[in-house]
């Protein structure tokens, strides 16, 4: 069993998280018609908004209550009222998802209670749907405010069990938050193939996908629709994504009686095969031939990529699902973990990822611990670069945020063709890094004397 | 909030030094300048925000942020400042606060252990502490931490007492100079002073703008003792206070550490712009004439002179074989403060048109130089709402966008070039070399083909409309 270490340093140096109150504010971006509303001072939206803007590198719609020195003294209640009616008014919502900052929670109020009041004495209000999670930044990371966020979701807006009409194709996918816009299209257009139709939640594949609308639009553009998320009771399974995807899960099958399975990743032979088990047991229909197709050229990836993964010493810091799902396809193409740094503990499979130990800490941690272990890859998010620049050693970008590279919301690493894309991309790094061989490679050469190599000239030598 | 930072709040919104402040009465004046926010229509970061973007240029020493992670975490190394040695200023530090150091209350114990594993570690000749919101309301005193931490461990710890809520990021800006102001400008006696000493006050050095101004200097012999803060060391803004002239670039930002080196060490200040050719030189003569006042050699006057004409002429040659692609462009210029009119006027230099600027963040004093350059101020919009702003480019009026990153979409949705002149940019636009620079990347902008082809219609759309006029054509038959 892998052991867990709590760093027990009192500083943080080079953070690995990102906050959860982000977390949460990119899963309400996955439903359309919405504006995350981050309930704090101006500075905790602008710092999320930027690094969501680098990430996405798309115009996103995030608002703040604007805590004021005298909101903090004399509570909230008022700013979160003025915020939701200026945001309605201004930006025609059908969704706002409120998530609270460490500012907020510190002061202690009853800040659910106060959101009730407001929403029954304000008709303006009526017309779109507000739900909140308490998602303070010092509990947590990206993934648990995700979480609490779906959870506030499906609290605020699925019909409860007995409501909804069964329709038999429907299916719920609940991604996690590190599921791109391209992973989350392979997992719809892989159900839709066994007949099956899909609704996602939160689904960042219809609104940060990077498109070109023909009009302004203030709020998200794309996305699971409020109607949508309200009938997912309709469903015949669902299937999420990640052990933090887990919570969700359980709230909806409480809340509708549809039966849920949670995956830990997609990512890796045996990931994608299980998801491909359970569409078809769902559907009762046999996997299409274009799947099988895609797991013949997966397996041939393997074969032709594990070359470059075997023995070899790889380092990853993210967040624990991320971590525990790239840890396990790195494991499987015979590559060692020889550092693995985990952002938080929330996760019971820490345990199981395959590595001595999983460090709960930061990128300093992770620099110290691949340098002392010579590690030959580092796989974190962007601001990995400065370590890899410092110890020389290649950089594969994961997670959030990718700042530095184009393209992060279209990066498919689920599925078969995710996982070959990965494979490649993986033994391309290892490629351009190859040396062309010289005698000092190998210890036990002998100094070779330029003499010596022509016959005849050696005699002068002896 | 503690009552020493509300009263140095209160000092700030009085700065004798601010136009803006003198044009108000007593009355008004007393109210301050905090401009309330709108809860749901805010945009722009917090005081905390401002004052790490004043100091983290700062190379050699640890910033360490007191809060919970979101303050540093979702922030940290995100601009481009950029540093000639020491990397230290890029590494993220926090005391990452969890539920239990606040339920405990031990914010305060867990700042000096952090504070100290920083020194144990990098030995860094400062510690600058920020304090954040949650430290603020649950009543660390940083001050004193600090201060215990100084004595202790004998490096300089600053605190910089600008929690997010105390207001804008203009005001953390001006918090930040006051944690200079108070704690290491003056602390150490400089090793050689010269006559034509000056310290820039404003310029972070981003994307190394500054390296564009020093051999301008170089060539005159004036000495730049310390930049504040772009690439700076801790040694050089803490000895700072013997130069003979301050020069102040980013005009309201520092402007109570211009004042106040004034009243203090008897330092006079002026404030320019290195944005635009003729911007340049007026700054370089106005150096040169004070610099002269105060006991530099008269000659250098002569010589700053030549240098502009040759550096003018140089710079006006490199720009003329992109004049005739550019003239009569028209350019939305949406930013603020000093950018506004330093840059309206680099572009109407090389003949482009002002569509429409912002004055947002600029002063009084801003405002006049954009009236004056622009005859007028038909074009002078407060802030456009990104709905009005995307119309107005769908429409074609203008040919360009320069803002910042924010409202980059905006243009590039509306398939409009668009030109990044804010902190996130990766290119060095000051002095004489910057606008050659920045009218070189105007014209890639303007002349690149690609915004043909991204308003090529797609083909089911050319479907269409082939119908519709086959559709007319029946009906003309």
């Amino acid at each position: 069993m892998t052991e867990i270490i709590h760093s027990r340093k009192s500083l943080a140096t080079n953070p690995l998280k990102s906050s959860a109150p982000l977390g949460a504010a990119l899963a309400y971006l996955g439903v359309a018609g919405s504006v995350p509303l981050l309930h704090g001072s101006q500075g905790c939206t602008s710092f999320a908004l930027v690094l969501t803007v680098r990430h996405t590198k798309e115009a996103i719609p995030m608002q703040t209550t604007a805590i004021d020195e005298v909101a903090t003294v004399m509570g909230g209640s008022e700013n979160l009222e003025e915020a939701l009616l200026n945001l309605t008014k201004r930006m025609k919502p059908r969704f706002i998802g409120v998530a609270t900052t460490a500012l907020m929670e510190t002061r202690g109020e009853d800040i659910v209670g106060d959101l009730k009041l407001i929403l029954a004495r304000r008709p303006e209000l009526a017309n779109v749907r507000v739900v909140l999670a308490n998602t303070p930044d010092f509990n947590g990371a990206l993934e648990d405010g995700w979480s609490k966020a779906v959870c506030a979701i499906i609290d605020g807006i699925v019909e409860p069990r007995g409501t909804a009409t069964p329709l038999y194709q429907q299916v719920n996918l609940l991604p996690g938050v590190h599921q791109t816009a391209g992973d989350i299209e392979w997992m719809v257009e892989t159900a839709e193939s066994f007949g099956l139709i899909p609704v996602v939640l939160p689904d960042v594949s219809g609104s940060l996908d990077g498109t070109v609308p023909e009009n302004y639009v203030p709020t998200s553009l794309g996305g699971a629709s409020v109607d949508a998320i309200s009938r997912m009771g309709r469903a015949l399974h669902s299937i999420a994504v990640g052990e933090h995807m887990r919570a969700p899960a359980e709230r909806l099958a409480l809340r509708t009686g549809v039966p849920s399975t949670v995956l830990p990743t997609l990512t890796g032979l045996a990931a994608s095969d299980d998801f491909i088990a359970l569409l078809s047991r769902i559907s009762e229909r046999a996997a299409p031939a274009r799947i099988r197709r895609q797991r013949s050229q997966l397996v041939d990836a393997m074969l032709d990529g594990q070359f470059y993964f075997a023995s070899k010493r790889v380092a990853i810091a993210a967040d624990p699902d991320l971590l525990t799902g790239l840890a396990g396809f790195f494991t499987s193409m015979g590559a060692d973990i020889v550092t693995a740094v985990a952002s938080t503990s929330n996760s019971p499979l820490l345990s199981s990822v395959p590595a001595e130990r999983v460090l709960v800490g930061d990128l300093q941690d992770f620099e110290d611990s691949a340098r002392a272990a010579g590690a030959e890859l580092l796989v974190t998010h962007s601001h990995g670069r400065q370590a890899s620049e410092r110890l020389d050693v290649p950089l594969l970008r994961v997670g959030f945020p990718i700042f530095d590279r184009l393209g992060a919301m279209h990066r498919c690493t689920a599925g078969y063709q995710g996982t070959r894309n990965l494979i490649f991309e993986v033994s391309n790094i290892i490629l351009s890094g190859l040396h062309e061989h010289a005698p000092g490679d190998f210890a036990q050469a002998l100094p070779i004397i330029e003499e010596t190599r022509h016959a005849g000239a050696t005699s002068a030598t002896c | 909030m503690s009552d020493i930072l509300k009263a140095r709040i209160a000092e700030i919104f009085d700065e004798p030094g601010c136009d803006k402040n003198q044009a108000k009465d007593a009355k008004d004046r007393k109210k301050g300048c905090a401009k309330p926010l709108t809860p749901g229509a805010a945009a722009g970061g917090c005081a905390f925000d401002g004052a790490k973007i004043a100091l983290q240029p700062l190379t050699d020493v640890v910033h360490l942020v007191h809060g919970p992670l979101a303050c540093e975490g979702n922030g940290w190394d995100n601009r481009h400042a950029s540093s000639s040695g020491p990397r230290l200023y890029r590494t993220g530090f926090t005391t990452d606060l969890t539920e239990m150091d606040i339920v405990m209350g031990n914010g305060e114990k867990r700042l000096y252990r952090a504070i100290k594993e920083a020194i144990a570690r990098h030995n860094p000749p400062a510690v600058f502490v920020y304090a954040t919101c949650v430290p603020a309301i649950i009543g660390d005193d940083i001050e004193a931490v600090c201060k215990h931490a100084t004595e202790k461990l004998g490096t300089p710890c600053i605190p910089v007492n600008a929690p997010g809520f105390a207001g804008s990021k203009n005001l953390g800006n001006k918090l930040a100079g006051e944690a200079l102001l108070d704690h290491v400008i003056g602390t150490i006696e400089p090793d050689t002073i010269t006559d034509t000493d000056i310290n820039i006050l404003g310029e972070y050095n981003l994307s190394g703008e500054l390296w564009q101004i020093r051999p301008l200097l170089d060539r005159l012999g004036i000495r730049v003792h310390a930049c504040v803060t772009g690439d700076a060391r801790y040694r050089e803004i803490a000895s700072s206070h013997r130069v003979r002239v301050n020069m102040m670039v980013c005009s309201t930002a520092l402007i109570n550490v211009a004042r106040k080196m004034q009243d203090r060490f008897g330092i006079p200040y002026f404030e320019g712009s290195f944005y635009g050719i003729s911007d340049t030189s007026d700054s370089l003569r106005i150096m040169a004439r004070m610099l002269v006042d105060r006991g530099a050699d008269e000659s250098l006057i002569e010589r700053t002179d030549a240098l502009i004409a040759s550096e003018e002429a140089r710079a006006w040659a490199r720009i003329e074989p992109y004049r005739a692609a550019l003239k009569g462009k028209r350019v939305l210029l949406y930013t603020g403060g000093v950018k506004s009119w330093s840059i309206v006027a680099a572009l109407q230099e090389i003949g482009m048109e002002i569509a429409s600027t912002s004055v947002r963040k600029s002063t009084e004093n801003d405002k006049d130089k954009i009236k004056a350059l622009m005859g007028g101020d038909a074009h002078m919009v407060d802030s456009i709402p990104p709905r009005e702003m995307y119309a107005q480019l769908k429409r074609g009026d203008a040919d360009i966008m320069l803002s910042g990153g924010r409202t980059q979409f905006v243009a590039l949705k509306a398939r409009v070039p668009w030109l990044d002149i804010n902190q996130e940019r990766h290119n060095a636009y000051a002095g004489y070399d910057g606008m050659v620079e920045l009218v070189a990347e105007l014209h890639k902008a303007i002349i690149n083909p690609v915004w043909q082809e991204v308003r090529r219609p797609a083909p089911w759309e050319a479907t269409d409309r082939e119908a519709e006029r086959m559709a007319l054509l029946e009906t003309a038959c």
